[in-house]
């Protein structure tokens, strides 16, 4: 069997609050539309981002395929970058289409709104991986096999769900702590499930490429292809692969053009294959490599910050309200069968409106600084909180209950479904 | 390290912010090994400041102060300016102070002269005539800050621009006030330093809130109700007409508010007239001058504490209020914001903002926790002693510069 290496890059735009006042509440339903030139205007983030990333890296892969048969990459995009690319940019979705149709590129299945839905709502989870599917289906004419939760967030009923659903393999962050002196670069199967697979990233190996690459103060850098490989193969060792799972936005986004990130990746897949290693998608690894055993993951794993776990999203108490707040309107949201209201909901679900109310300061504080479009977590949570209590105001106008019948006073929403 | 400190007030005989920033730097000075020579322009007992040597400028009592006023805006200083022959008009006590500062500064023979703010500033250039030794200018607010971003008083003006321009080095308390320096005095940028105020409470004695100054309050806090309050000279510089026009659209949306105005001064009148117009008065409440406990209580019942200044140097009330608690709504135009970010901001005038956050806040009970709670790691970080140090390292450097 080969060295091999699995490519998995995910790609994903949000749909950004605008700064919503209170007072828009009862006057507008547009919680996400700006048409000025600052950082929540989600239009002009996407053209950006097509230009020094979506658009370059599509080709990249484009030229790679056709020059090396063996090679192979494997993507999830996210429902909400799929309707702004439809209706900013389309020929990102003709792009990745032509990816699609060299048989080589593998989709992956994820929720539709990039959302932590699974730790909230089952049946709001699993309506949403069906959207996915089925648009992913209506664009792409393929059925995803493999699956990941946003953000990696992974734990073992986690695995039990996709191995119930009939994935074939899911993606888990490779997180030493958890895995002990197990290797990130063997498949495993997650305990307690029938046929699923698990791959874990090699979060060493993708972050030196996704965080540390053009750190002109890294010891490493600059980095080379060669260099590079040595360090996969080195990595790799006795083991079956090397995951490199990261952002499809490293590519010219989170890492610029000019520090060679593109020619960087182009030189590693020529001299990868060139030395007769192979590159998998997510589920020909599945396929062709031999479990090494069980892992088990009781607490959730994510592929972010120092801590791996969920707390980028739901560490601090804010984060939790607005959560609760948020699924707490699932009943009453769906069962008014109003599409736009149930769609603003579904929006407001991204977990990047979470993201953007971490507080952790500390060591992680630059990366949410820097991801961030509000000046502070604090008005991230104002303006979210406020677009929440519209749609809850939207749902008491649709079923005709709560005192906002007759009293225009929002004083009045917390004796309704809080 | 010898100093010649000219200060125009000490607790407990303070009207502000300035006397108790002179008090605490004073303190950490000397435990770094300073040697102080502090003038002042009343005579008082200031017991517990066994730490330098207070000198007396005047035989006036404090009392006085209320007339001398070092902060109050151009309407006051017009009245008390004017008459510059009267021994004891403000003009006619800064003249006795350099008169003082005349007799002494040649045989304390200071290494580094630091003068807080324009009453001193004349001083502080006599001091360096007759001496030799550099000036450090000590900038808590300008002229521009106290008059609400007009151009201020012409004499004080020119008394600051006279000694911004003599100084050796000048001390801004945040960043936006070495802005105001450089843009509206015309000093180059690399002559200003900026040393953050802290806040010290272990020097307000024991406390315990006990509920009994406002109970009224306490009440209507029981009911639901959230407290914002303002702790503050009524002046034009602390934008406070703003804050009840906020006041008031939040009520729009949402009636279980109290407005807790703390506090005294010329704009008083004006503001019940406001709060009256817009039909909140009954939701507004002054409680007039207010000191030791009253004053601490005022930071505890407080849910949202504001600083609505049009131009606020620091603002140290805001690190007060955050140690008792309150959660912290800033102006932009606030120094004190540089260092605290786990607070809302606003631009002074944007009143749908000012609204929107104190809503925001008393709507929601995780946002004021939060606030709260992450606030405490930022002011707790500022500390007097590295104030003290950066201070010391500031003189050194400067005597430096002047040996050459």
């Amino acid at each position: 069997m080969k060295k091999g290496v699995a490519v998995y890059l995910h790609v994903h735009q949000p749909y950004r609050v605008r700064p919503y006042s209170i007072f828009d509440i009862g006057e507008s339903h547009n919680y996400f539309d700006v048409f000025d030139d600052t950082d929540v205007n989600d239009e002009k983030i996407l053209l950006k981002v097509a230009d020094k990333s979506y658009r370059p890296m599509i080709s990249l892969l484009r030229t790679l395929l056709d020059k090396h048969e063996d090679f192979r990459v494997s993507l999830s995009i996210s429902g909400d970058f799929i309707d702004q690319a439809e209706r900013w940019a389309p020929d990102l979705i003709d792009g990745f289409k032509e990816l699609f149709d060299t048989g080589r590129v593998e989709f992956v299945a994820e929720t539709y709104h990039h959302s932590l839905a699974f730790f909230f709502s089952r049946s709001e989870f699993e309506a949403q991986v069906d959207m996915q599917r089925n648009k992913v289906k209506e664009l792409f004419g393929v059925t995803p096999r493999a699956f990941r939760n946003t953000e990696l967030a992974y734990n073992d009923e986690v695995a039990k769900w996709a191995d119930d659903a009939g994935y074939k393999v899911i993606l888990a962050e490779g997180w030493d702590k958890v895995l002990g002196w197990q290797s990130p670069n063997y498949l495993y199967r997650p305990a307690n499930t029938e046929n699923i697979k698990l791959l874990l990233k090699n979060y060493k190996l993708s972050d030196d490429m996704a965080f540390r690459f053009g750190d002109t103060n890294w010891s490493e850098f600059p980095l080379t292809s060669d260099k590079y490989i040595e360090w996969v193969r080195a990595s790799i060792g006795d083991g079956q692969i090397a995951n490199l799972f990261m952002d499809f936005e490293t590519f010219g986004e989170h890492q610029w053009e000019d520090k060679g990130i593109f020619s960087f990746f182009e030189q590693f897949v020529g001299d990868w294959i060139g030395h007769g290693n192979a590159f998998y998608t997510v589920s020909e690894a599945a396929e062709n490599l031999d479990s090494a055993g069980e892992i088990s993951m009781p607490d959730t794993v994510t592929w972010a910050d120092t801590e791996r776990d969920l707390t980028a999203w739901l560490g601090n108490s804010m984060q939790q309200e607005a959560a609760r707040h948020l699924y707490a309107l699932e009943k009453d949201v769906m069962r008014s069968n109003d599409t736009e209201l149930i769609r603003d909901w579904r929006y407001l679900q991204t977990s990047d409106h979470l993201y953007y109310m971490c507080t952790k300061w500390m060591n992680d504080g630059d990366i949410h600084a820097y991801f961030s479009p509000y000046d502070s977590p604090y008005n991230a949570f104002l303006y979210y909180m406020n677009a929440i209590r519209d749609v809850r105001l939207r749902v008491m106008q649709h079923h005709r209950l709560g005192g906002v019948y007759g009293h225009e006073n929002i004083a009045r929403e917390e004796a309704y479904g809080v | 390290m010898k100093i010649l400190m000219l200060g125009w007030e000490l607790p407990p005989h303070n009207s502000g912010g300035l006397g108790v920033a002179c008090y605490h730097m004073s303190k950490a000075l000397s435990i770094a090994g300073a040697s102080i020579d502090f003038v002042l322009p009343y005579r008082a007992d200031h017991p517990g400041v066994d730490f330098m040597k207070i000198h007396h400028a005047t035989e006036l009592k404090p009392d006085l102060k209320a007339h001398m006023g070092s902060y109050d805006s151009n309407w006051v200083f017009e009245r008390y300016l004017e008459n510059a022959t009267n021994p004891n008009s403000l003009r006619g006590i800064q003249r006795r102070y350099v008169d003082f500062i005349e007799d002494i500064a040649p045989e304390l023979r200071p290494d580094v002269i630091h003068a807080h703010d324009w009453l001193t500033m004349e001083a502080g250039v006599r001091a360096k005539e007759l001496t030799g030794a550099p000036l450090v200018v000590h900038v808590h607010a300008t002229e521009f800050d106290r008059s609400g971003e007009h151009y201020g008083n012409p004499i004080v003006h020119e008394i600051e621009q006279n000694a911004l321009l003599m100084a050796d080095r000048i001390i801004a308390v945040s960043q936006l006030t070495k802005n105001i320096i450089v843009r509206e005095y015309g000093i180059p940028e690399e002559l200003v330093e900026v040393v953050h105020n802290a806040v010290n409470m272990d020097d307000f004695g024991p406390y315990e809130y006990d509920t009994r100054s406002y109970r009224y309050l306490e009440a209507l806090k029981y009911e639901g109700y959230t407290v914002v309050s303002v702790l503050t000279r009524f002046t034009i510089q602390k934008g406070l007409t703003h804050f009840m026009k906020a006041a008031a659209r939040a009520c729009e949306k949402y009636d279980r508010f109290v407005f807790l105005f703390a506090g005294d001064g010329e704009l008083r009148d004006e503001l019940i007239q406001l709060s009256a117009e817009y039909g909140i008065s009954d939701k507004v409440y002054f409680t007039g001058f207010v000191r030791g406990k009253q004053w601490r209580d005022v930071y505890s019942i407080s849910d949202i504490f504001v600083m609505s200044s049009v131009s606020e140097p620091f603002g140290l009330t805001a690190l007060e209020a955050a140690h008792h608690g309150a959660a912290l709504i800033l102006s932009k135009q606030s120094g004190v914001g540089e260092v605290l970010n786990s607070s809302l901001k606003y631009d002074f005038w944007d009143t749908d903002t000012l609204a929107d956050q104190m809503l925001g806040i008393a709507l929601s009970p995780a946002l004021a926790t939060e606030l709260r709670n992450n606030v405490r790691n930022e002011y707790a970080r500022l500390s007097w002693d590295d104030i003290a140090k950066n201070c010391m390292g500031i003189y050194r450097r400067t005597r430096k510069v002047a040996l050459v």
